[in-house]
C-alpha cells in the first residue's frame, strides 16, 4: 500500500470516529433519560398538576406552559424572521446598510440566553408592563429564535435557483408576485425546517423564561396570555436545585426531562415529515 | 419580401460596473422574422438580448445608454412599467427552467400574474400554447403532473409554451437548444420557424448551422461590437468583412 492510500485510510478513520462520537453522545443521553425516566411517566403524570409541594403528581401545567410559550414565540418569530430574510435576500440593495443589519443579526445570535432573559424582564415585563406572563416569556423566546429563523430562511431563499426568478419576471410578473408565487413556495420546506429546529432549541431554554414567563409553582392552567405558567425546563431546574425534597423527586426530574426531550424530538420529526411531504409534492 | 421594423436599438452602450460590454449597437428587427445573433463567447450577444426586455436590471451596478424602441414604446423610459414591456417581449432561457409546479400551472402562470381569472379562458389558452409549442400531444394526459418530470427537450418546449401563453409580440431566445440533444434541438428549430409566422424572434446561438437553418437575418457580434448584419443567406455565403468570414468558416471563435 502506498503512502497516499495510508493517509486516506487514516483520514477516513478519523472522520468516521468523529461521526461515531456524535451518535454515541446522543444515544447515551437518550438511554440515560429513558432508563431513569420512563418509570415516572404515566397517564396521571401527564394529566395532573404537581401535588404535595411538588413531590408527587404530574406535570400537566409545565407541558401546557411550554406549549403556550412556544406558540407565542413561533407566532412572533416566524413572520418577522421570514419577512426580514425576504427583505435582506430579495429586496435590499447589497450595501453598507444591509451589512450592518447582517452584523446585528449575527451578534444577536451570539447573545447569551440569560441576557435575553434580563432584557425580556426589563423591556417586556417592566417597561411594557406585561408582567411575568406567557406573552412576555414567549416574546423573549421568539426574539432569541429570530436570528436562527432569519439565517435558515435566507439560506432557503438563496437555494432557490435564480432561473426561477428570471423566468417569472420574464413573463411579466412583478417582483412581489415572483416572490410570493415562485420563490417562497420553493423555499418553504427549508424555512419551516429551520423555524422548527430553532424553536425546538428554544423549547429547552431556561434562562430566557425564568424571569419573564415561568414561575416556580402554579397548579392552575393559564387562562389568558397575561398569566404566568410553569414550564418544563424551569420545572426540572426547580426540582433539581430548589425542591423541598430533591432526592425524593429524582424520578420526577428524569420523567420531566424525558417528556421535554420527547417534545423536542417530536417537533424535529414533524419538521422532517413536513419537509419530505412538501418536497414530494413539488418533486424537487 | 419587406417587413416593417418591430423593434430597434440605436447607439446602445452597456456597462457592467465600469467595464463596457456593448459599444454603439444599432440594429433593427423586422416584424415576423427570425434574427440570429452569433459570435464567440463573451462577445456581448446575450447581454444585448437581455437589454431588450431589461432583464439586465436584475444585475446590480449595470447601466445602459442609447435607445431601444419597441414600436413606439421607449424601453428605457423611466416612467415605463417594465412589467408591461416584459409582457410584450417574452424570453426563453438557455437552460430549461420550468417552475416546480404542474405542467398546467406552469403555462397558466403568466396569465395568472397578469390578472386573467377566467378559468375557461386559461384552460383554452394553456391548450393553444402547448399546441403552438408542439408539445400538446405529449403532455395532454398529464397536465396535472409536475413539469420537472419531463425530459430536457420537453421542458424547453414547455418553457416556450409558457412564454407564448402571455401572447408576446417579440420572443427572445438565449441559446434555447444548447443544453439539448440533436433530436430535441431539431424540434426546437422547427418550432422557431413555425412561430415566426406570427412572432418576431431574436435568437442567440453558438451554433452557426442553427443560425443558418432558422434565421432570416444574422448579426455577427465580436468584442461587444456589431461587426456585420445581413440577410442570413448573404452573410453566410458572401460576408463583406474578413472578420465575419473567419468566424463563420471556423477559423476562430
Amino acid at each position: 500500500m502506498n503512502r497516499r492510500n495510508i493517509v486516506q485510510t487514516i483520514g477516513f478513520v478519523l472522520l468516521r470516529s468523529a461521526a461515531l462520537i456524535n451518535g454515541t453522545a446522543l444515544a447515551v443521553i437518550v438511554w440515560f433519560m429513558v432508563s431513569r425516566g420512563w418509570r415516572a411517566i404515566s397517564w396521571s403524570f401527564l394529566t395532573q398538576a404537581p401535588t404535595d409541594s411538588m413531590t408527587r403528581g404530574g406535570i400537566l401545567p409545565c407541558i401546557v406552559g411550554t406549549v403556550c410559550l412556544m406558540g407565542i414565540a413561533v407566532a412572533v418569530a416566524l413572520p418577522v424572521g421570514v419577512a426580514s430574510a425576504i427583505y435582506l435576500n430579495e429586496y435590499a440593495a447589497q450595501g453598507t446598510f444591509v451589512r450592518i443589519i447582517r452584523l446585528g443579526i449575527n451578534n444577536l445570535a451570539g447573545v447569551p440566553s440569560v441576557v435575553f432573559g434580563l432584557f425580556g424582564l426589563a423591556f417586556f415585563c417592566i417597561i411594557l408592563k406585561m408582567g411575568v406572563s406567557i406573552l412576555a416569556g414567549g416574546l423573549t423566546l421568539g426574539l432569541m429564535t429570530l436570528p436562527v429563523i432569519i439565517g435558515t430562511s435566507e439560506e432557503a431563499l438563496k437555494s432557490v435557483p435564480q432561473t426561477y426568478r428570471e423566468a417569472s419576471l420574464g413573463l411579466g410578473a412583478t417582483k412581489w408576485q415572483t416572490i410570493y408565487r415562485v420563490v417562497l413556495p420553493s423555499a418553504f420546506p427549508g424555512i419551516i425546517t429551520g423555524g422548527i429546529l430553532g424553536l425546538s432549541r428554544a423549547a429547552g431554554e431556561t434562562a430566557p423564561i425564568m424571569y419573564t414567563g415561568a414561575v416556580f409553582f402554579t397548579p392552575d392552567l393559564p387562562g389568558s396570555l397575561f398569566d404566568a405558567v410553569m414550564a418544563l425546563p424551569y420545572h426540572i431546574y426547580v426540582l433539581a436545585t430548589a425542591g423541598t425534597n430533591i432526592a425524593a423527586t429524582r424520578p420526577l426530574q428524569y420523567g420531566t426531562a424525558l417528556v421535554l426531550i420527547l417534545l423536542v424530538f417530536g417537533m424535529n420529526l414533524g419538521a422532517i415529515i413536513l419537509r419530505t411531504r412538501i418536497r414530494k409534492k413539488m418533486r424537487l | 419580401m419587406e417587413s416593417s421594423t418591430k423593434m430597434h436599438t440605436k447607439g446602445l452602450d452597456f456597462y457592467y460596473n465600469d467595464a463596457q460590454a456593448l459599444y454603439d449597437i444599432s440594429l433593427e428587427f423586422p416584424q415576423n422574422r427570425v434574427t440570429a445573433l452569433i459570435g464567440p463567447s463573451g462577445c456581448g450577444k446575450s447581454t444585448f438580448l437581455r437589454c431588450l426586455n431589461r432583464m439586465n436590471d436584475l444585475i446590480p451596478k449595470t447601466r445602459a445608454k442609447g435607445e431601444i424602441m419597441l414600436e413606439n414604446m421607449d424601453v428605457f423610459d423611466p416612467a415605463l412599467d417594465v412589467v408591461s414591456l416584459r409582457r410584450r417581449v417574452g424570453m426563453v432561457f438557455q437552460k430549461p427552467n420550468p417552475f416546480p409546479k404542474t405542467i398546467f400551472e406552469n403555462i397558466a402562470y403568466g396569465m395568472r400574474v397578469n390578472g386573467v381569472r377566467d378559468k375557461a379562458l386559461i384552460a383554452e389558452r394553456v391548450e393553444t400554447s402547448l399546441r403552438q409549442a408542439a408539445i400538446w400531444e405529449e403532455v395532454k394526459d398529464r397536465l396535472n403532473e409536475s413539469a420537472l418530470g419531463l425530459s430536457g427537450g420537453q421542458q424547453q418546449r414547455l418553457c416556450i409554451a409558457r412564454a407564448l401563453a402571455v401572447e408576446p409580440e417579440v420572443l427572445l431566445m438565449d441559446e434555447p437548444a444548447s443544453a439539448l440533444d440533436p433530436i430535441a434541438t431539431q424540434k426546437i428549430e422547427e418550432l422557431i420557424i413555425s412561430l415566426s409566422k406570427a412572432l418576431t424572434i431574436i435568437i442567440v446561438t453558438h451554433n452557426m448551422q442553427q443560425a443558418a437553418r432558422v434565421s432570416d437575418i444574422t448579426a455577427f457580434f465580436y468584442m461587444g461590437k456589431l461587426i456585420e448584419v445581413n440577410n442570413t443567406d448573404t452573410l453566410f455565403t458572401k460576408p463583406e468583412l474578413k472578420q465575419t468570414e473567419d468566424y463563420i468558416t471556423g477559423r476562430f471563435g
